[in-house]
């Protein structure tokens, strides 16, 4: 069991042919991932090659899906195309929809987020986002799959590398899925949606929470833990040198006045009974602690 | 940018001396407004803002405005703009609210007032209305938020139109916020944006070309001008430990590492944020270095690389080619810890080189150790 991205997942890749495309393809192919095709509308009727895999490329996504049965879509489309492209998807009532591309416009995502939520029948992942994977089963995104495998632990972060370094930290042990839901001001899954799918699988034991400054995303999902959540949850919060009013790298890492600081952020999620480390590795010895008692 | 998009605006002309306000004043005739352009609010408050009767007393207040520092932005232009008879003020603004993950209008026919304040003292009086990203906000919305913000029935028609063209600075701007404090009815019955601010996303600067001209170059910071020159995403602290790394959440999360590290060697802190991303080249690690090494209160830095894609013997590379690049210029000793992708290959890389500059750290933690320590001698 794993949430929202499993082996028998289906797989197109929108912006197929562009360079981040066909290097990720190869490595989502790489980790196991079933990739079925991809879309590229001025591409349609052509394949791309990988090692011993040919995939079809379609003009549409509607069209895609029709073919290959597909259930999720990897977005590599530049960002001053990514609206139109997760716009498509969710026209196509595409289920997942993972967009990794940086740099969106927030008002694209604002409207692809209204539009979505409007319909009901796509879950989106990002933007900005390395994307999900289930280790050992399959790959949506950029995480690289190298670093560990299965596991008991669930970890949703808002930060790629920070995710990365959190399965580095615990590779001995191993995650179910990670998730990371992007750094930007909007976000189509939050920590509470992964929260509520690692409480309902059955194969999560534990969860690593990873947060930064900006916003209150943080706060909320710390309500969420303590009214919903029974599995044990170590949170780590990234910023608490950040000045005021700087934007952190990630388009939604910003202190304005006093919200958004990171020290709000581990008090609330302390409050509701989360232990919190202050590094990395300090939050990886925690959630060992967690692991060994279970 | 108001004007433009067809918002009733007060003349204004920009002016850069007391002597053109002076000018300005005059061409203007009447009463003017002398108001400092700082990208921050609160300028009131500071005394960026006073009214001229005459085009002398228009000099002396540019005079009193000009090199005033406004939380930390020094005024350098100035509007002098017509003045108006005020009869009323309002609020009036439209913002991306990321908690609903969409956008929010806030408006109240009680102007005059920090709109903080407002919001917790008299928060009846404050109109919060939800904007459809998609829909916008149309007449009919446009009027839904004057009568929810408790204008009279004779004023609903006239501010909702107001309130419709500064939607639309909002979109067509790309902005993440549009706020008009005071929107004001003259004493001639006319709605005017009377003083306004504008966020803008620069992740939409691609379609907007024209947005570049609006930065204040010379209240930026130098380090950080230079380091946009390279477009590299940095942000200058007030500290001794120089930080580089990859991914903008493991870098925040190296700063706190070292400010922990740092409490144990004198209280070194980061000196600042720099993100060199996923690539990791020999010529972005030259240039992020060369921008580091620049600021003349870095005393050691700490390169943090977590090879996900990027291999760390791509990495190691950069750094040494980095090195080769910037030669003499290299003054101040590098910590770097790799881990990840090929990280066997990268610390090979950098051990055989032996740059007496450059130490290898095990671990984030002892690498910002290591960093600190040296920053303190």
């Amino acid at each position: 069991m794993s949430i929202f991205l499993n082996k028998d997942s289906r797989v197109i890749v929108q912006g197929i042919t562009g360079g981040e495309g066909t290097k990720h393809t190869a490595l989502m192919l790489k980790a196991g991932t079933a990739i079925v095709g991809g879309v590229n509308a001025r591409k349609a009727g052509t394949t791309v090659e990988h090692g011993d895999v040919t995939l079809p490329v379609f003009g549409t996504v509607t069209e895609a899906m029709a073919e290959t049965k597909a259930n999720v879509s990897v977005v590599f489309v530049p960002p001053a195309f990514a609206k139109d492209a997760v716009m498509e998807a969710i026209d196509a009532e595409m289920p997942l929809i993972v967009v990794i591309t940086e740099g969106i416009p927030v008002g694209d995502t604002a409207e692809f987020w209204a539009h979505a939520k409007k319909k009901g029948t796509s879950r989106i992942i990002g933007p900005n986002c390395p994307g999900i994977i289930t280790p050992g089963e399959a790959l949506a995104g950029i995480t690289p799959a190298t670093i560990t495998g299965s596991g008991p632990i669930g970890l949703v972060s808002k930060s790629g590398t920070l995710t990365y370094q959190m399965m580095f930290e615990l590779r001995d042990i191993g995650f179910s899925t990670a998730i990371g839901i992007g750094g930007d001001p909007i976000v189509g899954t939050t920590h509470i949606d992964a929260l509520a799918a690692f409480e309902a699988d059955p194969d999560t034991k534990a969860i690593v929470m990873i947060g930064e400054i900006g916003g209150d995303a943080e706060e909320r999902a710390a309500d969420f833990i303590k009214a919903n959540v029974t599995k044990p949850v170590v949170g780590y919060v990234a910023g608490f040198t950040a000045p005021e009013g700087k934007t952190m790298g990630h388009a939604g890492a910003i202190v304005s006045g006093s919200s958004g600081t990171a020290q709000a952020k581990q008090e609330a999620l302390e409050a509701a009974g989360v232990r919190v480390g202050k590094t990395p590795s300090e939050t990886a010895r925690l959630m060992r602690e967690v692991i060994a008692a279970l | 940018m108001f004007e433009k998009h067809g918002v009733p605006v007060l003349r204004g002309i920009v002016a850069d001396t007391p002597e053109e306000a002076r000018a300005a004043a005059e061409k203007i005739g009447g009463v003017t407004v002398i108001k400092a352009q700082v990208k921050t609010g609160g300028r009131g408050k500071a005394g960026g803002v006073k009214v001229a009767k005459t085009p002398d007393e228009a000099f002396d207040a540019a005079k009193a405005i000009l090199g005033l520092d406004i939380k930390g932005h020094v005024v350098s232009r100035l509007m002098v703009a017509e003045g108006a008879r005020i009869a009323q003020e309002y609020y009036f603004s439209v913002l991306l609210d990321r908690a609903n993950r969409s956008y929010l209008s806030l408006c109240s026919f009680e102007g005059g007032m920090e709109i903080e304040i407002l919001a917790v003292e008299r928060p009846e009086a404050l109109a919060r209305v939800e904007v459809d990203p998609i829909e916008g906000i149309t007449l009919a919305k446009a009027k839904e938020i004057a009568i929810q913000a408790k204008f009279p029935a004779e004023l609903v028609d006239k501010v909702a139109e107001v309130f419709v063209t500064l939607y639309g600075v909002y979109t067509s701007e790309d902005a993440t916020l549009v706020e008009v404090n005071p929107l004001v009815l003259t004493e001639d019955g006319d709605i005017i944006a009377l003083d306004g601010k504008v966020t803008l996303d620069a992740n939409a600067d691609f379609r907007h070309p024209d947005h570049a001209a609006l930065e204040d170059k010379a209240a930026a910071d130098p380090l950080e001008a230079k380091a946009k020159a390279h477009d590299l995403n940095y942000v200058k602290l007030d500290g001794e430990v120089g930080v580089i790394g990859n991914g903008a959440g493991l870098v925040m999360s190296t700063l706190d590492v070292v400010a922990y590290a740092g409490e144990k060697h004198g209280g070194v802190r980061p000196a600042n944020f720099l993100d060199i991303g996923g690539g990791a080249s020999a010529e972005v690690m030259a240039a992020g270095l060369g921008v580091i090494l620049g600021d003349p209160q870095v005393k050691s830095v700490f390169v943090n690389v977590f090879g996900g894609i990027t291999a760390c013997d791509a990495v190691a590379n950069g750094i040494v080619d980095a090195l080769d690049i910037l030669g003499d210029a290299a003054t101040k000793p590098l910590v770097v810890r790799l881990d990840g992708n090929s990280v066997d290959k990268g610390r090979e890389i950098l051990a055989a080189r032996n740059h007496p500059l450059v130490t290898l750290a095990t671990t984030m933690d002892d690498g910002a150790d290591r960093a600190a320590a040296l920053a303190a001698k």
